[in-house]
């Protein structure tokens, strides 16, 4: 039937028109979602059957940990993998967080950290009760790579030699010499409190001070002895005696790799190829790559670096000495000053612009009910303040957590909780006081023969607030945004303990290899990037606040 | 003789501390009312009430027979123009922007605003150049006539002053004060003028309404005030004033 052809016609178009509507419809949400994982992660996403397995690794901010983690990536990219280092991230609860949120899938940690720190008061003391317990939390652990870096006490030879100290317990035969340690091992639950304890040792000048200030001691005489850790470098430049730990007082402290669960089962080759390193890492060689990467003087070199050369010189791991190292190598040479400030500079004004706009966007609606609800304004302004008090990296780590509660959104199959996110929603949270404040602070001095003027006009609210509030407020609405402008460029230098790159990076780098120079060449360009914004929100005034602000009066 | 404004029964505290006691008042349309009173006694509080700015604790305030709430104080306040001590100018306009603001925000077009601008500069004898001034730019004075030149612009019922004098030095004041009554008296609208002088009441004032504590202690001509006063603060408040007619010194 003629009629009925005509209306199957027509059905089918409409059906394929919104067969084609749809199709353009998810072409565009899959462009803004793809745009939105750039953002979030700054890298291209790659369709999942397309890719090789994707293995994350962690390390901690000091060198030992860059350089045991190089080494798995290496081991794993030579498998094919994809393999990503992410050094120098903030601390070991963040590390062992991200390990748990699946941030990252493998990172080097100590034994003793895992039952001090990660359980910490929870007796979890041994190697197999450690295992069981990160087994529990879908975290494996490999056999230790060979080198036990405990704490323990040094003492100039020149001293120990003259007073015939070689044991801990020696030193309880000289209460005269003065201790200085660094301010974690004060704290630590086997620290100084419970080695005294246990060695019963009676010395009463004790002070907690910089780890590298404690060397600084050793050496003009102003200490007697530090506790360090066995295998720094530093032992063989200051000449230190590490005394015997004859009670068996400290913890082992045996690197080990703790990786995922399910890494086994997404790049078993990967994981293979990590664990290699079981028993392969001799205090020795540790202390060697450790003072290649950190020596006291001369060239240092690159962590990649010290861990290829470690690889290729070791027969076991069967390295084909044509192989092309730069394959495996995370940073194959030093970047040029120029690329690198290029980068930190992207990255830095990224995670600023990004945060100070939300900023803006939120905090002035919350300054606007702030001045206009006595009570709840007290409550928004006591709440910014609190989180301004927060430490940095307590925020990060509290973020990761959040980050990690939020369930997966369509496209987008988890929030990353490391990397540029969580800098960004820290700087925009210490971002939201100073504005807030301003802008409170700027409507509630409106006098108020002027807002009853107002009023008394006939002008609605909203009015008001547009034509007359706001702009009166402009001046120091805009010094607000200018003052968590200048505090956020500060304060983005935290961007690095999660991985977010910025200025930040150099000054944990230099901190890390006690390199003023690299630290410098992240502080340096945050105070100018901070002076230029200064600058420009002060021309920014000039074009923004009305002239009838500006003027001074006519007598 | 009609009433425009009416307070009935209408009181009024600020944290328990009243400001207005229960009080009966009439502004009578077409004359100039001088609330006068001590500092703290209420007449503030009166204009207040009157264009709805705050809402009293009991009774009833209304213009022209309406009672004024929430609900249409946007609309009565456009009948009435109000002027305060400092001129209460907005800083970031100037002086045309400040007195078209109510005008251009209600969508009038541009001839019929400059037109009656044209009206009010010519009324309060204000110099033109004058316009392009931000009020920070302007004398007491100058300001002063802007903030009358705003009130008036809609062209209102009535006009509510609040101590519209008592910033200016006295040589200003005087000029002003001649050229208010020169311009109430060209304009023939209700007027109710706040101030604590005497002198400035009776230059002003059909009829005055004296108060004390929130409360109206007379009202009725000066010749009343003085002659049959109804309470002895009334030969107080007037003898006080007799020997400084042109106190400077402003707040209400």
């Amino acid at each position: 039937m003629n009629r009925k052809k005509r209306i199957q016609k027509c059905l089918a178009q409409s059906r394929k028109g919104a067969k084609e509507r749809l199709a353009s419809w998810r072409l565009r949400a899959r462009c803004s979602c793809l745009l939105v994982f750039w953002l979030v992660t700054g890298e291209a996403p790659l369709r999942a059957q397309d890719r090789p397995p994707r293995v994350v690794v962690g390390s901690k901010a000091f060198t030992e940990s860059v350089i045991l983690a190089e080494l798995a990536t290496q081991l794993a990219r030579r498998t094919g993998a994809e393999v990503v280092h992410r050094p120098e991230l903030g601390g070991t609860r963040l590390l062992w967080n991200a390990l748990r949120q699946g941030e990252i899938d493998v990172y080097p940690e100590y034994t003793g950290t895992i039952s001090q720190e990660i359980f910490a008061r929870q007796g979890v003391q041994g190697e197999e009760a450690i295992r069981q317990a990160l087994t529990n939390r879908g975290i494996l652990m490999s056999r230790p790579l060979g080198f036990n870096n405990t704490y323990a006490l040094g003492i100039r030879e020149s001293l120990a030699a003259r007073l015939d100290i070689r044991k801990i317990s020696d030193l309880r035969e000289h209460p005269e010499l003065k201790f200085g340690f660094s301010n974690e091992f004060m704290e630590r639950g086997d620290g100084w409190p419970s080695l005294r304890d246990r060695y019963q040792l009676p010395q009463k000048d004790v002070t907690g001070l910089e780890h590298a200030l404690a060397y600084r001691g050793l050496e003009n005489g102003s200490i007697a002895l530090t506790d360090l850790y066995s295998t720094d470098p530093e032992i063989r430049y200051y000449d230190l005696r590490i005394l015997e730990d004859d009670l068996g007082h400290f913890p082992r402290y045996h690197a080990v790799l703790l990786y995922r669960a399910d890494l086994a089962e997404r790049a078993p080759e990967a994981v293979a190829a990590f664990l290699q390193l079981e028993g392969r890492l001799p205090r020795a060689a540790i202390v060697e790559m450790n003072s290649r990467a950190k020596p006291r003087s001369g060239e240092r070199v690159i962590e990649s670096r010290v861990a290829a050369d470690f690889l290729k010189e070791n027969p076991f791991f069967e390295i084909d000495p044509q192989e092309s190292e730069e394959a495996v190598l995370t940073y194959p040479d030093e970047e040029s000053f120029r690329k690198r400030l290029i980068k930190y500079t992207a990255q830095h004004l990224f995670l600023v612009a990004v945060s100070l706009s939300s900023a803006i966007l939120i905090s002035i609606p919350l300054g606007i009910v702030a001045a206009k609800r006595a009570r709840l304004g007290q409550g928004i302004l006591a709440v910014t303040g609190i989180i301004q008090t927060l430490p940095g990296l307590a925020l990060l780590v509290f973020i990761m957590a959040l980050l990690h509660l939020i369930p997966p959104l369509p496209f987008v199959h988890k929030l990353p909780a490391l990397g540029t996110l969580p800098a960004v929603i820290a700087l925009f949270l210490y971002s939201l006081l100073p504005i807030i404040r301003n802008t409170y602070t700027g409507l509630h001095d409106i006098p108020l023969s002027v807002r009853e003027s107002a009023e008394a006009l006939g002008l609605p609210a909203a009015a008001r607030l547009r034509l007359i509030e706001l702009p009166m407020a402009s001046r120091a609405i805009l010094a607000g945004i200018k003052t968590a402008a200048v505090i956020n460029v500060g304060t983005a230098t935290l961007g690095a303990l999660v991985g977010a790159g910025g200025y930040g990076q150099p000054i944990l780098t230099g901190i890390r290899l006690d390199d003023v120079g690299l630290i410098l060449q992240g502080a340096v360009p945050a105070a100018l990037l901070a002076l230029l914004i200064q600058g420009l929100f002060e021309a920014a005034e000039r074009k923004l606040v009305p002239k009838g602000l500006r003027l001074q009066p006519a007598e | 003789m009609s009433t425009l404004l009416e307070l009935q029964g209408v009181s009024k505290s600020y944290n328990g501390r009243p400001a207005l006691r229960p009080t009966d008042l009439a502004i009578p349309a077409g004359q100039t009312t001088v609330l006068i009173g001590p500092s703290g006694c209420g007449k503030s509080t009166v204009l207040r009430l009157l264009l709805g700015l705050i809402h009293p604790d009991a009774g009833t305030v209304r213009f022209a027979g309406t009672p004024v709430g929430a609900n249409n104080a946007l609309e009565l306040r456009r009948r009435m123009g109000y002027v305060v001590q400092d001129g209460g100018l907005f800083a970031h306009l100037t002086a045309r922007a400040n007195i078209v603001l109510l005008a251009r925000y209600l969508g009038w077009p541009q001839p019929r605003i400059h037109a009656r601008l044209t009206e009010l500069i010519d009324l309060t004898r204000f110099p033109t150049e004058g316009l392009d001034h931000y009020p920070i730019q302007l004398s007491g004075g100058q300001r002063q006539r802007v903030g009358l030149m705003r009130a008036l612009m809609l062209d209102p019922d009535v006009l509510l002053l609040d101590e519209p004098l008592g910033a200016l030095d006295p040589i200003v004041r005087s000029d002003l004060q001649a050229d208010l009554r020169r311009i109430f008296r060209a304009l023939g609208k209700t007027v109710a003028l706040v101030t604590h002088d005497l002198g400035e009441a009776s230059f002003f004032g059909d009829v005055l309404v004296l108060l004390r504590d929130g409360q109206i202690v007379q009202q009725g001509t000066l010749a009343d005030l003085t002659q049959t006063p109804t309470d002895p603060f009334v030969t107080r408040f007037v003898q006080a004033q007799r020997y400084e007619p042109t106190n400077v010194n402003g707040g209400s």
